[in-house]
């Protein structure tokens, strides 16, 4: 269940830090670096907390974003960027961006504290 | 701790923000700042609108003097309801910027240079041609003048204030999708911007000169001047001018006189000399014009006139154009406005409509400097060394330290090519612009008063003060009158004053005026019962000024358009919404039998006389789905090439081909055309119809292809699309399904075209249709980004809601109401 709270609290916090839109986007790092020392795991496990703590936020955030828009900007990033106009990829690139940025935030963290 | 991985995790954590918070240069370009893109919170996913996003609110500004009231109808209209003038363009100003502020920017970064500051050095030969040809010297002239009439100062302030307002209501994942995308921030906007824009749009009307200039010195200075005369003629057989052939015009109040050394030292008469000047980094579209015309009631079923026009510019998204109703208690108009500029620039209001087109008049011209050495302080006029004004223009290039561009400004303007800025071509040459957007400009009153304009004399006092572009304006009222006024300031020249570039050493190659406003050609009320335009030549040749080399004025479209509404009668709206969307080729017309003369069909391959068969039977009409209009174009441009190439070809320096017109009246009454020869086959001479046949041949191959890819109709060979200002694909609508073309009413090219359609019919309750090809909102991740490209690609009008504002408040079609108050 430490996972469930991690990846959870990993969220809300990002979630969080991201409402100060005046600050950087990555404010997230500092947020999901806490949350691993604070809820200590395994590298592995500190890692998936993180990465998927994101993931789920992110991606989750671009879904109800991409559905309330209908797509329309979605298939256009998803040329330019270029993902084959896919908004189903691009919003999982989204949340494996986020996730890949949070998951070694929260790794770095778990090394912080030595493992029992 | 474990110390080792801990610092390889977090080096990791701190390169990949690294990596995801920079631009990555691909081959293409730069993408954007990955992390911050992708962010939802932060990057383009906050741009994507929802579709039922709602557009009411509440605001307060204390710069409003008082109350205004917004309602948004269905397509996104704003109906803007002003207890005070001045608040209304405060509103205006707001709405532009919170529907199209990335474009009003961007438009005014390229206006003023300044596109290298914000996507890096690849843009930095139009940021140093625009500054060269001074377009933010005649910005601030223009803005120093209007600044001296209190009451445009005040509204072009309120407008800066209320597009400020919007920028600083802004956070920071609300700004529009493209600065996320390239990067940067919005900055402040200020008066001086509004002023750009205007230039910007001085530019693209009337600064085709600033190129064809050079490149018609290059074909005098090649062909000598006698050749030069008969590909660059000053009249058209066929034209059907905008005044009707056979008016009579007054004694003119100047009569400008060739200095006694032209034929030498000017036209070169008799002589070839070479060397000369080069092709400019930006070039306006030749077929950048325009239709308008106003039937009186005696020609329409109401017994009312009806105003229609359809400006002829580049296709864009966002557009251009942005439509809007102001109401205040002093008028109520509707119309086309400019993101960036306040007030209705083509529309209507209680009581009259007015719409414009381009004049095409020359009112550029370069002269040749002597200066006496490359510090450009001193230059050599009328026997004296004078000291040049010096201006500089520093262009902030990303990434890159900043260019500081030296201009010597002397008594004909700034001298744009120097030893400094230079090419192959312009070989060091000290070359001075003098062009009428560098005067002291009056143009948004015009448009001011215009949308305040009651009736006739309303309307010639509104465009009286009209200096740049020059404009055809056509006009209409409730009261019954039409009138057309071209108006602007045009140099009063002798025969080919400015064609090509003039010497610049004294002032006999001077302008010896402008024109007199009241004797520019106008129109009222004529006995035919219609006004028209369409850049055509305003006047046949008994108009007592030199209107400019044939070859600025397309000549079909004014044939088409008077030729048909001579005919018509009982005319009514939707008869007009036929005519702005006709796709008949007059030029196709006259051209298609001189073709068929010299095609020898016995000497056909199969392939050749179904091509030719298709050309026979072909309807003359560019509509969608025809073959024969691809067919036609890509024999007439064979021929062009097979008359011209060689002769063109030879000269390295570039040349403005001969117009259409030019060598289809000369196959029409020469059929031994000299320029038929090829002259690269010593030892043959090629009659037209060797060049016909040549052409066919050429042609059909093309044509094969076009057959392979299933392009041979009309619209998918042509291509419409309309980009964005980027170019970026994603973001444009490609290969729409819409005739039309070149010659035709219908004037829609690949990427050209009307860009506003307009009619509006002067009943008691006005009834206007318009449509333009974009959507009244400039963000790509909305809805109404391109609403109405399908409907106008189809030929489909929006009946305009044009009411009063407790009607407004009542009405089922307004869906959002805003209300902006001080307190």
């Amino acid at each position: 269940m430490k996972i469930l709270s991690a990846i959870a609290i990993t969220a809300f916090l990002a979630y969080v830090a991201g409402l100060y839109t005046s600050f950087p986007w990555w404010g997230f790092v500092v947020t999901s670096l806490i949350v691993s020392v604070a809820i200590h795991q395994k590298p592995g496990k500190a890692f998936l907390s993180g990465f998927l703590g994101l993931f789920l936020l992110w991606a989750g955030m671009a879904l109800l974003k991409d559905a309330a828009n209908e797509h329309i900007l979605s298939a256009k990033v998803a040329q330019i960027l270029p993902l084959g106009g896919s908004y189903l990829v691009l919003i999982l690139v989204t949340g494996i961006v986020g996730g890949l940025v949070s998951g070694f935030a929260a790794l770095t963290g778990s090394y912080l504290r030595r493992s029992r | 701790m474990r110390i080792v991985p801990f610092l390889i995790s977090g080096l990791c954590t701190v390169g990949l923000v690294a990596v995801l918070n920079m631009q990555l240069t691909t081959g293409t370009g730069k993408t954007p700042r990955l992390g911050y893109f992708l962010s939802p919170q932060h990057g383009f996913w906050q741009n994507a609108e929802a579709a039922n996003t709602g557009f009411d609110a509440d605001l307060k500004f204390s710069d409003l003097k008082g109350k205004v009231d917004v309602y948004m109808d269905d397509r996104l209209v704003p109906h803007i309801y002003a207890e005070q003038d001045i608040d209304a363009y405060y509103v205006q100003g707001f709405l532009h910027a919170k529907f199209r502020l990335w474009q009003m920017e961007f438009q005014t970064h390229v206006a003023a240079g300044r596109l290298s500051e914000i996507v890096g050095e690849d843009r930095l030969p139009t940021d140093r041609f625009f500054r060269r040809l001074g377009m933010v010297y005649g910005a601030e002239q223009s803005m120093a003048n209007m600044e001296k009439n209190p009451e445009m100062k005040a509204t072009v302030q309120a407008y800066s204030d209320g597009v400020n307002a919007y920028i600083q209501s802004l956070k920071p994942e609300q700004i529009p999708f493209e600065y996320k995308l390239l990067d940067y921030k919005p900055e402040a906007w200020t008066p001086l911007k509004t002023y750009l824009f205007m230039m910007f749009m001085a530019y693209d009307l009337t600064a085709r000169g600033a190129t064809t200039d050079l490149q018609m010195t290059n074909a005098k200075n090649y062909f000598g001047y006698d050749d030069f005369n008969k590909l660059y003629p000053n009249v058209q057989d066929s034209l059907d001018p905008i005044i009707p052939k056979g008016t009579e015009y007054g004694y003119p109040g100047i009569i400008p006189v060739a200095p006694k050394n032209v034929d030498s030292v000017y036209l070169n008469k008799n002589k070839i000399i070479s060397g000369s000047t080069a092709m400019a980094p930006v070039v306006a579209d030749k077929d950048n014009g325009s239709n308008n015309w106003a039937v009186s009631g005696s020609k329409t079923k109401s017994g009312r006139p009806i105003l229609c026009n359809d400006p002829h510019l580049g296709l864009n998204l966002p557009s251009l154009w942005y439509e809007v109703q102001i109401s205040t208690p002093s008028h109520n108009t509707y119309g086309a406005s400019f993101p960036g500029a306040p007030a209705v620039v083509i529309g209507f209001n209680d009581s009259i409509a007015w719409g414009v087109t381009n004049a095409g008049r020359d009112v550029i011209d370069y002269y040749d400097m002597k200066f006496k050495d490359s510090t450009l302080s001193d230059y050599w006029f009328n026997g004296d060394w004078v000291k040049a004004e010096q201006r500089t223009e520093t262009i902030k290039i990303k990434g890159k330290p900043d260019l500081v561009e030296k201009i010597a400004i002397t008594v004909f303007g700034p001298v744009m090519y120097d030893k400094a800025y230079k090419n192959a071509s312009t070989d060091g040459k000290y070359l001075a612009v003098k062009w009428t957007a560098h005067a002291p400009g009056n143009g948004l009153q015009t448009f001011y008063e215009l949308d305040r304009a009651k009736n006739y004399n309303d309307y010639q006092k509104a465009i009286s003060g009209w200096l740049c572009p020059g404009q055809n304006f056509a006009f209409a009222s409730k009261a019954g009158d039409i009138a057309i006024k071209q108006q602007g300031a045009f140099v009063a020249r002798w025969k080919r004053q400015g064609d090509a570039i003039m010497p610049g050493t004294d002032s006999s190659y001077m302008w010896q005026g402008i024109i007199p406003a009241d004797e520019n050609p106008m129109m009222k009320n004529p006995a035919r019962g219609f006004v028209s335009s369409a850049n055509q030549m305003s006047t046949d040749s008994t108009y007592p000024y030199y209107l400019g080399a044939a070859n600025s004025f397309p000549l079909y479209r004014g044939i088409i358009i008077n030729r048909k509404l001579s005919v018509m009668n009982a005319i009514t709206a939707e008869d007009m919404q036929h005519l702005q969307m006709e796709n008949y080729n007059v030029f196709a017309e006259m051209a298609r039998p001189v073709l068929l003369k010299f095609i020898d069909e016995k000497t056909l391959s199969g392939e050749e006389k179904k091509y030719i068969d298709i050309l026979k039977s072909w309807n003359l009409r560019g509509d969608a789905s025809e073959k024969g209009a691809t067919v036609f174009k890509c024999i007439w441009d064979s021929l062009e090439t097979e008359v011209w190439g060689d002769e063109f070809s030879k000269n390295k320096l570039p040349m403005t081909w001969p117009d259409a017109s030019t060598l289809l009246e000369n196959l029409l009454k020469d059929s031994a055309y000299r320029f038929a020869d090829n002259i690269n086959t010593a030892n043959k001479t090629e009659s037209i119809r060797d060049d016909v046949m040549a052409a066919v041949k050429k042609a059909s191959g093309k044509l094969h292809y076009y057959e392979d890819e299933g392009k041979l109709e009309w619209a998918k060979s042509k291509d419409t699309r309309i980009n964005h200002l980027l170019k970026i694909p994603a973001l444009s609508r490609l290969h729409l399904p819409i005739g039309g073309g070149t010659h035709m009413i219908n004037a829609t090219k690949d990427m050209h075209g009307p860009s506003w359609r307009m009619i509006v019919h002067l009943t008691d309750e006005i009834e206007a249709y318009g449509v333009y090809p974009g959507g009244q909102s400039g963000n790509p991740g909305s809805k109404y980004y391109d609403t109405f490209v399908d409907s106008w690609a189809t030929g489909k009008y929006y009946r305009i809601l044009f009411i009063k504002k407790e009607a407004a408040a009542k009405s089922d079609k307004m869906k959002w109401h805003m209300t902006f108050t001080n307190s």
